[in-house]
């Protein structure tokens, strides 16, 4: 096997991951206990919006078996939750405190924080403390005219401006402008494994421990250390098994900061486990926004101008993310079109409800189904089809690498490969398109709604700057990765063993994975906006290659051989392309290596080397996605009867896995599109606290979903040529579910809002029937 | 999530649990039978009694028993047993049985009871339904005595029935309807298992040849309990089966209920829900 040969990488080989995992052993936040420890319960509060005048922790205090109450007093010392980025002056008055102190902005904002011997006991004596709030109006539409939270603090926290050109001048010269109102509704990551924190202060070594973290271990490591005034070589983060990230579960929020400082101050460990009424009101929400977007059009149908105004419920506080979700939304809403004319305004919009951050695919869900429900309404108002227009207006492989002066994510946009119509015309010909008209044509004249739907898009993954990985060969001839990713479930150890067993010529269930574990590797950025994969892997990529020349080096004095004949094949260095030759193993070779080891020579001592990765772009893989809806008119219930997703992945190193991930992502965005919502009533309490309320897709709601996977345009920035794949399912999906029920309605324009509901749907057929408009007239296509 | 402190009693007889019940109903004390609706709002603290009387090793009340033309649930006997063909005779039991896979998830059904249902009075429980559109009759005991309550007697609004507190439903009793009995159902909610925004059964004879007689239309989830829908019934009635019958009769059932609203759900798109469901408990039964 040469250094290139494909063996590992684009292997769908099985997870390594899974073993513990389907035998029951994994280990989960709930997993861990610790002797003596305390459990912390949190004291919410009740209203959305209110002064907070007392907290009275008097009767609870009194409790057998409760060792603290703490209110915002007790902690007035800690900072708010600080951003991830650095400091922002403009938008830290909007930080969010950990216990709230004068006054509370959401349902569910913790007020104080109780801590006992047991979570029964926690429980109960949380129900007796006792909050006086005197309850003030709340702020609930982020759309309305600004106004204050309080003297001087305004709602509009924000606005994120991008552009370029001369929009202006375009809506001037345009040939037809088209105009929408768009929004979607408040959701968001539920993972089956709810929060949890493990505060531990080993005072024997001075080191404060965080067990349960996820996703950005090294980052929040960073921001606790300076929160707490501690050093960051005395503060570590332990990231276990985790039932689902998908961007809510691993940011800092308060119950983390909380159970650390208790943890120091009453001098036991302190655990605390999120129940799911608390996550569903705790936990960042996300996608509540609202688009007025219009486009210039030439007599063509090609793009001229798109002009943007957004409004984007942040909730009471920023989090960690500062406004980063919408940035994103600016940056990305041109997705795959050309466009010479852009403006866009995100006002980042406070209210009475809980705060949002980041959700799979942030800024994507949102900007994919504005952009994509207004190329339907170009196709619709220039009589074109739902597919010409886009072609029309897709960039075209020759103009790759195509710059855009924008930013999303603090890097400039530069899509790096792309053959989007290529793609288009692929997944076309993979559903038989146009079989499928004629067969929605004929079914709709015999009186079913139902109805075609597609959209394209551009993916974002693989941000930088930088990510190392380090590996060590033990004598025994295991493969030691540490690595500053994260697992979040995604299959990252696999995808990292993978490359490291292709580059040395070993079995990918030789390597070791380690991860999310500050006291392994200084550096990391962790797992999310689709990175892991494509940084990790290359930084790993590079540390193999140094371990493999160190390798071959030393098993050229062994075999007195010349380096540069020799391969590693089956873990054994050999020579080229000699069957049954003199063989030695990665096992034996590190042996060679050991300090005290004579053979060693001057080498540095180990089979070991660090590698790190560095980008400065992104990478922007892309897809299609169509759909077929049927809408039941008897009650307005849409099914998905079939669903494709076509995606360029640029080179697969492990395809099932993206294949799981494009499955597993289009589920959620089916959720968000037609089931999933966080409802407010007009007090702004939460309507949305139970599974009996927040609707999650179930196996039965959720189609099977084709994936054509493709690797025409490999990633020009990495290596490995590789793309994320992580968020490619779900980015379009609200984009394309709207488009098919859409079509299935025979009236264009007439979904603009998510998530999709039965009752709108049986009015509006209900309402067709009556007057007799056939659905069935209108072409889809 | 961790329930208030409560104290568990774990009667073996049914004399014993009625003793308990008069005993510690006026604390709040609570019969714990397959727990699915009573358990999660204890989790949420929503319900906290303090006293549980869990019926699950009354012998006495785990079996359906036929009596004649009636059948007897007993007040243990879980969802699943109605998944099983034969387990109730006849039509009763045919209808039943396109009824129970309409209820929650199979794990839900494997602990949850029919007569736990029925004495929980959901407006959307489907056992509230059938109990109403076969005019079961409860059976409820006391220390002072048993009481048979007609289901037209048992259910009075959203989770509210004549039950007293220190009542234990030990059975429900069904008649076995008569041989050639056709039945349907139909229900409707946003995702297979969830609670029903609105459900219908429907069941008739064909007399005379091709003539509908013994019409039986029930309606639930939409009001705050089930009802039967005389107005639909006497629409069916006489009539021949057809596509345009079967319309009349779910315009009929539409106009005569007062449908609830709740924040997702208007009273429109209810009544509406309920037409096309009676439509199609019609079609499923034909």
């Amino acid at each position: 096997m040469t250094e290139t040969a494909d063996r590992w990488i684009g292997a769908s080989v099985t997870r390594l991951e899974d073993l513990p995992l389907v035998t029951g052993r994994g280990r989960f936040a709930g997993d861990i206990d610790f002797p003596h420890q305390l459990h912390m319960r949190i004291v919410r509060s009740p209203y959305a919006h209110g002064r907070l005048k007392s907290v009275d922790a008097a009767a609870a205090l009194a409790m057998n078996g409760v060792a603290a109450v703490w209110t915002a007093k007790d902690i007035a010392d800690l900072p708010p939750i600080e951003f991830r980025e650095g400091p922002n002056e403009n938008l830290s008055p909007y930080r969010q405190a950990v216990l709230a102190a004068e006054w509370v902005r959401y349902v569910g904002e913790p007020v104080a924080a109780v801590f006992a011997e047991d979570a029964y006991v926690a429980e109960d004596a949380a129900e007796c403390v006792f909050v006086n709030i005197d309850e003030l109006e709340p702020v609930l539409d982020a759309a309305a005219a600004p106004t204050e939270l309080r003297p001087g603090l305004g709602t509009e926290s924000t606005v994120c401006r991008q552009g370029y050109g001369n929009v202006d001048t375009a809506f001037r010269d345009a040939h037809t402008i088209v105009e929408l109102d768009v929004s979607i509704g408040r959701h968001s990551a539920v993972p089956l494994e709810t929060r949890g924190a493990i505060g531990r202060y080993d005072a024997a070594r001075d080191v404060l421990e965080l067990h349960g973290a996820a996703k950005v271990p090294h980052r929040n490591r960073e921001s606790l250390a300076r929160m707490l005034g501690r050093s960051t070589g005395g503060v570590h983060l332990y990231e276990g098994h985790v039932g689902g990230g998908f961007g809510v579960r691993g940011e800092i929020y308060p119950e983390d900061v909380l159970v650390l400082v208790a943890a120091l101050r009453l001098g036991r460990p302190v655990k605390w486990l999120e129940d799911r009424r608390e996550h569903m009101i705790a936990a960042n929400q996300s996608r509540q926004q609202r688009h007025r977007i219009r486009a210039a059009i030439d007599g063509d149908g090609r793009l001229m101008a798109i002009d943007d105004d957004f409004f984007h419920d942040q909730g009471a506080y920023l989090r960690t993310h500062g406004a980063r979700v919408v940035d994103t939304t600016c940056g990305i809403l041109p997705g795959p079109y050309r466009l010479p004319h852009y403006r866009v305004a995100g006002h980042v919009r406070m209210t009475n409800k809980t705060p949002c951050a980041t959700y799979r695919s942030p800024g994507r869900f949102e900007s994919n189904f504005a952009r994509e429900r207004l190329m339907d309404a170009i196709a619709d108002k220039l009589g074109l089809s739902r597919i010409e227009v886009r072609r029309r207006n897709l960039i075209a492989a020759s103009e790759m690498p195509f710059e855009r002066p924008l930013v999303a994510l603090g890097d400039d946009v530069v899509y790096d490969s792309g053959r989007y119509e290529a793609l288009l015309d692929k997944a076309l010909a993979h559903i038989g398109w146009d079989a499928l008209q004629r067969d929605v044509a004929s079914r709709r004249a015999a009186g079913e709604y139902v109805g075609l739907g597609v959209a394209i898009y551009v993916e974002k993954s693989g941000l930088g700057p930088t990510d190392g990985a380090r590996i060590n060969i033990h004598t025994s001839g295991e493969i030691e990765v540490i690595t500053g990713g994260a697992s979040i479930g995604q299959g990252f150890e696999t995808v990292v063993a993978q490359v490291c067993a292709e580059m040395l010529g070993s079995d990918y269930r030789q390597v070791r994975v380690v991860h999310g574990r500050t006291d392994r590797i200084e550096y990391g950025i962790g797992a999310h906006a689709t990175r892991a994969t494509v940084m990790t892997a290359n930084a790993a990529a590079v540390a193999a290659k140094k371990v493999r020349d160190k390798a071959l080096d030393m098993a050229a004095q062994l075999l007195q051989a010349d380096a540069a004949d020799l391969d590693i094949v089956g873990g054994c260095v050999v020579r080229t392309g000699m069957i049954g030759g003199p063989a030695i193993s990665l096992g034996d070779i590190a042996h060679h290596l050991r300090p005290t080891s004579s053979t060693r020579g001057e080498r540095d001592p180990g089979l070991s080397a660090e590698g790190w990765f560095s980008t400065s772009h992104m990478t922007y893989p892309y897809g299609v996605q169509i759909a077929v809806a049927k809408i039941d008119k008897g009650t307005g219930a849409v099914r998905i009867e079939k669903l494709l997703i076509a995606y360029d992945i640029g080179r697969a190193i492990n395809p099932m896995l993206v294949e799981g991930q494009l499955v597993g992502g289009f589920a959620q965005g089916l959720g968000g599109s037609l089931l999933e919502e966080f409802r407010y009533d007009e007090r702004g309490q939460p309507l949305s606290v139970t599974f009996a309320d927040y609707l999650l897709p179930t196996a039965q709601d959720v189609p099977f979903v084709d994936i054509l996977l493709t690797e025409d345009a490999p990633s020009g920035v990495n290596p490995l040529g590789i793309k994320g794949a992580g968020e490619g399912g779900i980015a379009a999906a609200g984009a394309v579910i709207a488009s098919a029920v859409d079509d299935a309605l025979g009236a264009s324009g007439t979904i603009s809002h998510l998530p999709i509901m039965p009752q709108q749907l049986k009015m509006m057929i209900d309402a067709f029937e009556a007057t007799g408009a056939a659905a069935a007239s209108s072409g889809s296509g | 999530m961790k329930p208030a402190r409560f104290c568990y009693h774990q009667p073996t007889t049914v004399d014993e649990a009625v003793a308990l019940l008069g005993q510690l109903a006026p604390e709040d004390g609570r019969i714990l039978a397959g727990g699915q609706s009573l358990v999660p709002t204890m989790a949420f603290r929503m319900a906290q009694p303090p006293h549980l009387i869990d019926i699950n090793g009354i012998a006495e009340l785990a079996g359906i028993e036929v009596d004649g033309d009636i059948v007897r649930i007993g007040a243990c006997v879980r969802h699943t047993a109605f998944e099983v063909a034969g387990a109730v005779p006849g039509a009763t039991g045919v209808w039943l049985r396109k009824v129970v896979r309409h209820i929650a998830h199979y794990p839900i059904r494997t602990r949850g009871t029919f007569c736990g249902s029925v004495a929980n009075a959901d407006p959307a429980s489907e056992w509230c339904c059938a109990v109403t559109a076969i005019d079961g009759r409860i059976v409820a005991r006391s220390a002072s005595g048993v009481r048979r309550i007609a289901a037209n007697q048992f259910f009075e609004g959203v989770m509210a029935t004549t039950r007293r507190d220190d009542e234990l439903v030990t059975s429900v009793e069904l008649s076995l309807l008569p041989e050639g009995t056709r039945c349907g159902f139909a229900e409707f909610s946003r995702r297979p298992g969830d609670f029903a925004i609105a459900m219908a059964m429907a069941s008739y004879r064909l007399v005379d040849g091709n003539r509908i007689a013994e019409a039986r239309i029930a309606v639930g989830g939409a009001e705050p309990m089930p009802r039967r829908i005389a107005q639909a019934e006497a629409e069916l009635n006489g009539k021949t089966p057809s596509t345009p019958v079967f319309a009349a009769v779910a315009d009929a059932a539409a106009a005569a209920i007062d449908p609830m609203e709740d924040s997702n759900n208007t009273a429109d798109y209810r009544r509406g829900l309920v037409r096309t469901m009676t439509l199609r408990a019609l079609e499923n039964a034909a």
